[in-house]
């Protein structure tokens, strides 16, 4: 009798606490070594798609917020993108340097909850405390503006929630300028460091190609190799107007990724100081009175402007039938809302394009044939997001 | 997010009646989607290689009632294309996930989501909502507050959620 191959299978999660959020792998182990990882996600699904169908356009960005919690403002602004290309409207310039601004500032700190976690997840505890640090005076920055931390919706139709306030400008200034050293300081303790190298470097590779036929996109498809991100390919917001380059890796692995991210932190914190220099006056908001609600002075002076105010609040406007995409760079990837449109005041179908759920498609394939302790170090570098996988 | 006039140019040379432009994409035949699919993806010069989406859409109580939308991008050109194919209820799509891995994981999300069936995908199972859920969510007959929220909810007793099935495969 043929002696039977036999493998210990493993169920990493839901409930583990390496892999941020509610998600469970199921693990084949021959010894040490995946035979085969199967994900199983949904944990985290609240229907959100279905939700938004029966939501107003306006209702609806508040539930963009809630997909990558880490990241509230890339959300509002790529749903927004697509709801403006539904009813072909233009937001001014101050309005696109403000919202490119935000972006930017909360790519960074996005990026600064992925270097935290991930460095502690493989062991590296000191860098979490940093990291939260900065992430700290960014998320100030964000609830100065926005009175929110992580649910801001302040990014509108038409351009923004509001103006910022005067004292915006100082606290990007002093954030800017104190924010590269802070990042050589991250790398003082990684870049170089031996355990890290060993723990990341050649672990989890995804090879070009498969990162394409995965649809993998962000920092992750960089790392492998491929130049692709949407704020260079099909600029929106302005994004032509500022100097950037983009990060890129050649081998696909941990390290990579790491680098990759950090060095995009860098480039981030660059677009940032150049939307603060350049930063134009005038209005933030399109001239486009069916869509865009008046602001809070008129509502209270004028009557005319109080009634659109509570039309546009109660009944929300409605975009002309016809379909629209609009993407964005998230600091996960390509983030991007379809909406079709019946002519009615809420979307007809509303559909998410998640960078995460992707990516997370292709972590089988990056862990498949390593050891059972890199799981811990893949999931952590593709940055996943369960509120967005899930919807 | 029409791809430039030479790509659908391109196209209709190719394949010319069996697709129709309408608004901003490119409508297949379902027979004929794989081929199209592969033309765009593989001649050098167009190079869509990347599924950025597939999703489908319920335009109930519309005829035909669903389309599976299909965005695709070429990092070559810098360029996004829609590619959708009709179905009546009941009707089968060719499944992709052959040509983008990324396909596997969307084809699931579809089917979960709207019942629709894909021809000879390898693991056609629910992907968000649990195994034994009854119904498929975005259908446009399905209420958005769902069913069975009257009644206390039942025990289950027998763990298997279809990742130990799996597993002892």
């Amino acid at each position: 009798m043929a002696e039977e191959r036999k493998y210990m299978t493993i169920n990493m999660g839901p409930q583990h606490p390496a892999t941020h959020g509610v998600l469970r792998v199921v693990l084949e182990l021959d010894g040490e070594v995946i035979v085969k990882a199967t994900p199983f996600i949904g944990y985290l699904h609240r229907g959100v798609e279905k939700l938004a169908e029966a939501r107003t356009y306006l209702q609806a960005l508040t539930l963009t917020d809630r997909l990558d919690y880490t990241n509230g403002l890339s959300n509002n602004l790529a749903y927004c993108l697509a709801c403006e290309r539904l009813i072909d409207i233009e937001v001014p310039k101050r309005g696109q340097y403000l919202r490119v601004l935000l972006a930017e500032l909360q790519r960074i700190a996005a990026h600064l909850i992925w270097i935290g976690t991930h460095a502690l997840d493989i062991g590296a505890m000191t860098l979490l405390f940093y990291a939260f640090r900065e992430r700290e005076t960014i998320l100030d920055i964000v609830e100065h503006v926005t009175g929110a931390r992580l649910t801001p919706s302040f990014i509108r139709v038409g351009g923004l929630a509001a103006d910022v306030p005067p004292e915006f400008e100082a606290m990007v200034r002093a954030f800017v300028k104190d924010f590269p050293r802070r990042v050589d300081e991250y790398e003082t303790l990684l870049t170089e460091n031996i355990i890290w190298k060993k723990r990341t470097r050649n672990v989890a590779p995804l090879s070009k190609e498969d990162a394409v036929s995965y649809g993998v996109t962000g920092p992750v498809l960089r790392a492998s190799g491929v130049y692709y991100d949407v704020r260079k390919a099909y600029p929106y917001s302005s994004y032509e107007d500022f100097d950037f380059e983009i990060p890129m890796g050649e081998r696909g692995d941990v390290y990579d990724r790491y680098d990759v991210r950090m060095r995009e932190m860098r480039q981030s914190n660059r677009i940032v100081a150049q939307a603060i220099e350049r930063l134009p006056s005038g209005p933030v908001n399109a001239d486009a009175p069916a869509f865009v609600p008046p602001p809070k002075e008129a509502v209270e002076r004028d009557m005319a402007a109080l009634i659109r105010h509570f039309k546009l609040m109660e009944e929300g406007f409605a975009p002309p039938p016809g379909e629209a995409y609009g993407a964005v760079e998230s600091p996960k990837g390509e983030l991007g809302f379809y909406l079709v449109s019946d002519g009615t005041s809420k979307p007809f179908r509303f559909r998410i394009r998640p960078p995460s759920f992707l990516n997370l498609g292709a972590v089988p394939r990056m862990i498949e044939g390593q050891m059972v302790a890199d799981v811990i170090a893949a999931i952590g570098s593709v940055d996943i997001v369960l509120g967005e996988i899930d919807r | 997010m029409t791809g430039t006039g030479q790509t659908i140019g391109r196209l209709t040379d190719a394949f010319g009646p069996s697709l129709s432009v309408e608004g901003p994409g490119v409508v297949v035949g379902r027979e004929r989607l794989r081929e199209v699919l592969l033309f765009l993806r593989d001649e050098s010069d167009l190079a869509f290689s990347m599924l950025t989406d597939l999703f489908a859409v319920d335009r109930y109580p519309g005829e035909p009632r669903f389309e599976v939308v299909y965005l695709l991008n070429s990092l070559k050109l810098k360029e996004r294309l829609t590619i959708k194919i009709r179905l009546n209820d009941g009707e089968h799509a060719p499944t992709v996930s052959d040509l983008w891995r990324a396909a596997e994981w969307l084809e699931r999300e579809a089917f979960d989501m709207f019942g629709l069936l894909f021809e000879n995908h390898p693991d056609l199972r629910r992907i968000l909502m649990v195994e034994d859920f009854d119904g498929y969510p975005l259908r446009k007959d399905f209420p958005t507050e769902g069913y069975g929220f009257d009644r206390p909810f039942s025990v289950r007793l027998d763990a298997d959620d279809g990742a130990s099935k799996k597993a002892d495969r």
